[in-house]
């Protein structure tokens, strides 16, 4: 699973993967820390991400193994929001904390 | 998924008799913050109907095999959406027809 910041939305009319009631999210890969990395990917959103939040994405088939994705034409989920991260014994990231944007 | 323009398509008359009969198109990856062209290129499977300077997004791997079109074939990445909007932190970047 990676790190990402959900930046904003992607929104499409003329579809095909048959998922009605979710939201594709545009997420900037991001480290452990929440600094940003410069790839983004659109990510079927499951938990209610916001923008600015940092989410774990899961990607490939296993983003199928969800109630929603299954079977579905999906490589990428949202599978959870990030409250804190720490490394070593140190918080390396909190979510309150970042609330800066 | 990823997000990229349509400014091609490849045509292939001798292929794989398991890909017969559907539309390859050439596709360049972006970045959705300037909208520009990330000069990285690929061939996706169309099940949309994606037009020329369309933006879209693909799905790769075994999931691009998940669609009627592309079931129990060797696609890898197969064209699901036309994208209508894009905004980041709550402003358009993308708007089809207008920006």
């Amino acid at each position: 699973m990676i790190f990402a910041r959900v930046a904003g939305t992607v929104v499409s009319t003329k579809k095909n993967d048959s998922i009605i009631g979710t939201k594709y999210l545009l997420t900037r890969t991001c480290d452990q820390n929440g600094k940003p990395k410069n790839d983004y990917i659109v990510a079927l959103d499951l938990v209610g991400a916001g923008t600015g939040e940092v989410v774990i994405i899961a990607q490939g088939s296993s983003s199928r193994q969800t109630e929603l994705t299954y079977q579905k034409p999906i490589d990428a989920v949202i599978a959870g929001i990030v409250d804190l991260v720490e490394e070593k014994g140190k918080i390396v990231f909190r979510k309150q904390a970042d609330e800066h944007f | 998924m990823i997000l990229g323009r349509v400014i091609g398509t490849v045509v292939s008359t001798r292929k794989e008799p398991k890909i017969e009969g559907i539309k390859f198109l050439l596709l360049e990856k972006i970045n959705p913050e300037t909208m520009k062209g990330k000069g990285d290129y690929l061939v996706a499977m169309d099940s949309v109907g994606a037009g020329l300077d369309e933006i879209v997004f693909y799905v790769a791997g075994s999931s691009a095999r998940m669609t009627a079109t592309t079931e129990g074939r060797p696609a890898d990445a197969t064209i699901t959406a036309i994208v209508d909007e894009i905004d980041i932190s709550g402003k358009l970047v993308y708007q089809k027809d207008r920006i």
